[in-house]
């Protein structure tokens, strides 16, 4: 299934090697597929590997879309209820 | 765990409910497919379905690695492992799959073949390494994830000039079987079976880019919306979904935002078209014989690959007759609709892909939603 | 007698191996037995040793013996928070106390693979022999064999326990009904991390320590607040079942009880207690805490009117701090474990199927 985490990198070892953190866990895995990892960068692991950089502001940008939902989805049953009805 | 607890929020959870349910038009149908076994975990464990209007129904893809993996292709490992006495290494993923002979993996190390399960690609070279007396074998599957890991060890098994070292190479393309399903008479024929849009891959994304999806919403006139594992993000995207359909979009949308862009991980794609190149065609359990969907091993690594030294042949081996596994990866059918659905078939022994790992339909099914089939 | 043996050397601890002649029955056993196992295991006066078995004392007038035993296999040998002489007390004796008996000896059964150093041999024995007096229990008999190297994974131990149940209780794991309140003494998947950590091929750095525990003292504090509902000779009081879940997690131990007492069980899942360590260790390789193992955990289940009360008694034990009300018996003739997960859906908890591996790729 791809099983993949984001974990911050929290070390930068030599040949491509870094140590990452989740949760308090610490797990060695290759820097090798993403280029210029440092410390406090996101990524996402798999199989040992980072498959690729988590940007923040791109997570917190989905997270304030989640809450949108409810915004729209007001607007939307005051002026919606009608609009379904019809 | 940051980026992971918030996607797994239990009240936003509601309130997307709340506009899915507000959004989607009460006497229309919308049938999605998530095409991985990822979204398929996340949509099951987190009892996702129940959270879904009637109207909106999901379908199990193809997308778990190991259920689509054929069973000839288990047999070729199990017969390196037991009649080559080399040391083969997997994910643990693979080590239960029912094989011919009633073998699996792991009931053939109870018979003495050499299996161990790796974490990594990597942990399989440096064994190699360690023991320069025994042969190797990465038993290598998996999607467009797990394939850029096995292109470096492999880059770096040459490199190193490790002779004891090489590559079973199973690993297939998502786009293929993605346009596999589309190009199938059942969903090609308007009315038949409606796939109205797909929650296109994860993590296969981050690697591949948004852009391969683009030719589907545009050739096929399906939605996709790229979507993460967690629970949240399932149902963002269909919401996301519902809101194309009813606009008549058929667009690629990136809800993965946070780690999937257009072109995707390059130097991956890189490293991976150095050392791999298409097979003209390849097996799919439940999809059948899927044209240009998997890769192989490029020439100048002939030397580290298991298939060319040591010389396999692949000899298909076909589910039992009663699977109706092609016909619920097309969304035609469902798990239950299946005569052998958890009375022959059931984890502890599938009958066919969708009941491999707990991933696939049928077994997602069988493991966390049969409480379901008495409120139906 | 294991006085006054005339052995030329002293065991030697720090660079000797255990070797076939271990097993044979001459003297070189019986040097292991009396230089490494009596003292370890030294304490008790109450039974003798040296025969081929120990008689032990009669119990108290009404109370009847239970018997329990269990193999310990685990590698590694040395974990946080434990070894294999330590779990093999505490399995042992956690087996007694979810019958809701008094744990008293323990007998143990040692195959030791030729080869094993004697002084790893030593450290577990007297860990097994520490664990068995904080517990209060004696390890009267016991048995050693060697097998060839390549035979054996260092060493095994079987362990049985006997123990003694009072008049009038009886705790079976048919015994529950619907409306009853689940109860869970702490958090789960503790044990199973804790040694997932150490596997050679999936090895992470963590702080996550085995929860192995002896936890007949925390019964015992339950069973004052809450008897059996047989002692009460009220259905509608008491407790009704202990169980320790153990290999195939919480998961397998509630199907087992569903299926046992032809019930259903509903759980709510965010109040199941898990560790952020081993939540974030489940994470990375694909694994359900639910279906971990646990060496120090205990499920009760009690009549509904009871539940305050036995919540209160497991809290005020130490090794019931985190204890928590997850779920509830329910009616149910195809005998499901469900769950409302914590996203707000609801989904089956199944048996375990097969061993429980790592999902990869
Ligand atoms: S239940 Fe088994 S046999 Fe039937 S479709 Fe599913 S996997 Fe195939």
């Amino acid at each position: 299934m791809c099983l993949a985490i984001p974990a911050r990198v929290v070390e930068v070892l030599a040949e491509d090697q870094g140590i990452v953190d989740l949760g308090g866990i610490r797990k060695q895995i290759s820097l090798e597929l993403i280029d210029g990892a440092a410390v406090g960068d996101y990524v996402i692991v798999h199989v040992g590997y980072a498959l690729s950089r988590l940007d923040p502001a791109e997570a917190e940008r989905t997270l304030a879309l989640f809450a949108a939902a409810e915004a729209a989805m007001n607007e939307g049953a005051a002026d919606g209820a009608g609009g379904t009805a019809a | 765990m940051k980026f992971v607890d918030e996607f797994r929020d239990g009240r936003l959870a509601q309130t997307i409910a709340r506009a899915i349910a507000a959004e989607a038009t009460p006497d229309r149908r919308y049938a999605f497919m998530e095409f991985c076994g990822g979204h398929t975990h996340a949509i099951s464990r987190y009892g996702v379905a129940d959270l879904l209007p009637p109207q909106v129904r999901m379908i199990h893809g193809p997308g778990c690695p190991v259920c689509v993996l054929p069973i000839g292709r288990i047999d070729q490992a199990i017969h390196l492992a037991l009649q080559r006495g080399v040391i083969l290494c997997t994910y643990g993923d693979t080590l239960r799959v029912p094989a011919s002979d009633g073998l699996s993996l792991l009931k053939a190390k109870a018979r003495g073949a050499d299996i161990r399960m790796v974490y990594s690609a990597a942990d399989a070279l440096a064994l190699a390494q360690a023991e320069p007396q025994r042969e190797v074998v990465f038993f290598a599957i998996g999607f467009e994830t797990t394939t850029p890991p096995t292109a470096l060890v492999l880059q770096q098994a040459r490199r190193l000039d490790l002779r004891n070292f090489s590559v079973l190479c199973c690993h297939v393309l998502t786009p293929s079987a993605i346009g596999n399903i589309l190009e199938s008479p059942e969903v090609r024929e308007l009315g038949t079976v409606p796939i109205d849009g797909f929650v296109g891959p994860a993590h296969v994304s981050t690697v591949i880019g948004s852009r391969p999806y683009e030719h589907f919403a545009e050739e096929y006139r399906k939605p996709v919306v790229i979507a993460g594992f967690e629970p949240l993000d399932v149902m963002q995207a269909i919401l996301m979904l519902v809101r194309q359909v009813n606009d008549g979009r058929c667009e690629v949308e990136n809800e993965f935002s946070r780690a999937v862009c257009r072109d995707g991980n390059l130097k991956a794609q890189q490293r991976v078209s150095e050392v791999f190149e298409l097979r003209k065609s390849f097996e799919w359990r439940g999809l059948g014989v899927v044209p240009y969907s998997a890769l192989r091993i490029r020439e100048a690594y002939a030397e580290w690959d298991a298939e060319r030294r040591y010389v396999l042949d692949y000899r298909g081996v076909p589910d039992h007759k009663a699977c109706e596994c092609g016909a619920i990866l097309r969304g035609v059918k469902k798990p239950t609709d299946c005569k052998l659905f958890a009375t022959v078939c059931t984890p502890e022994n599938p009958m066919g892909s969708c009941m491999v790992s707990s991933e696939g339909g049928c077994a997602a099914h069988y493991t966390y939603g049969r409480h379901r089939e008495r409120a139906a | 007698m294991s006085r006054g043996r005339p052995y030329v050397r002293p065991l030697d601890l720090k660079r000797g191996c255990v070797d076939l002649s271990h097993g044979a029955g001459g003297r070189a056993m019986q040097q292991l037995i009396d230089e490494l196992f009596v003292p370890a295991f030294a304490g008790g006066t109450a039974v003798a040793r040296g025969d081929d078995g120990a008689v032990l004392p009669e119990l108290a007038y009404g109370e009847r013996a239970v018997i329990a035993t269990d193999s310990h296999v685990v590698s590694p040998l040395f974990f946080p928070g434990g070894d294999i002489g330590s779990l093999s007390v505490h399995g042992t004796v956690n087996d007694l106390a979810m019958m809701g008996a008094r744990p008293l000896y323990l007998s143990a059964g040692f195959v030791l693979e030729e080869g094993f150093g004697l002084g790893e041999l030593a450290r577990i024995v007297a860990s097994m022999g520490r664990a068995a007096r904080a517990a209060g229990v004696q390890i009267v008999t016991g048995d050693t064999k060697v097998v060839e190297q390549g035979k054996g994974d260092g060493v095994f131990i079987t362990t049985t326990g006997f123990g003694a149940l009072p008049a009038g209780r009886a705790l079976s794991g048919a015994h529950a009904r619907p409306g009853d309140r689940i109860l869970l003494s702490g958090s789960i998947g503790d044990h199973g991390m804790a040694i997932m950590s150490l596997r050679e091929s999936l090895a992470f750095e963590t702080e996550i320590v085995s929860d192995s525990a002896a936890l007949h003292d925390l019964v015992a504090a339950l069973l004052a607040a809450v008897p059996s509902s047989s002692e009460l000779a009220d259905p509608a009081r008491g407790l009704r079942l202990l169980r320790d879940p153990t290999r195939g997690g919480l998961a397998s131990t509630l199907n087992e009880i569903a299926l046992q007492s032809g019930v259903g069980i509903e759980l709510d899942e965010t109040a199941i207690p898990v560790r952020p360590q081993v939540a974030a260790a489940c994470e990375f390789l694909g694994l359900d805490p639910l279906y971990v193992a646990n060496e120090g955990k205990l499920v009760a289940v009690c009549a509904a009117a009871d539940t305050d009360r036995a919540l209160a008694a497991l809290r005020a034990h130490p090794l019931g701090a985190d204890a928590a009300i997850i779920g509830e018996i329910t009616d149910d003739p195809q005998h499901f474990v469900q769950m409302r997960t914590g996203f707000g859906g609801r989904r089956n908890v199944d048996w375990l199927s097969g061993e429980q591996l790592p999902r990869i790729c």
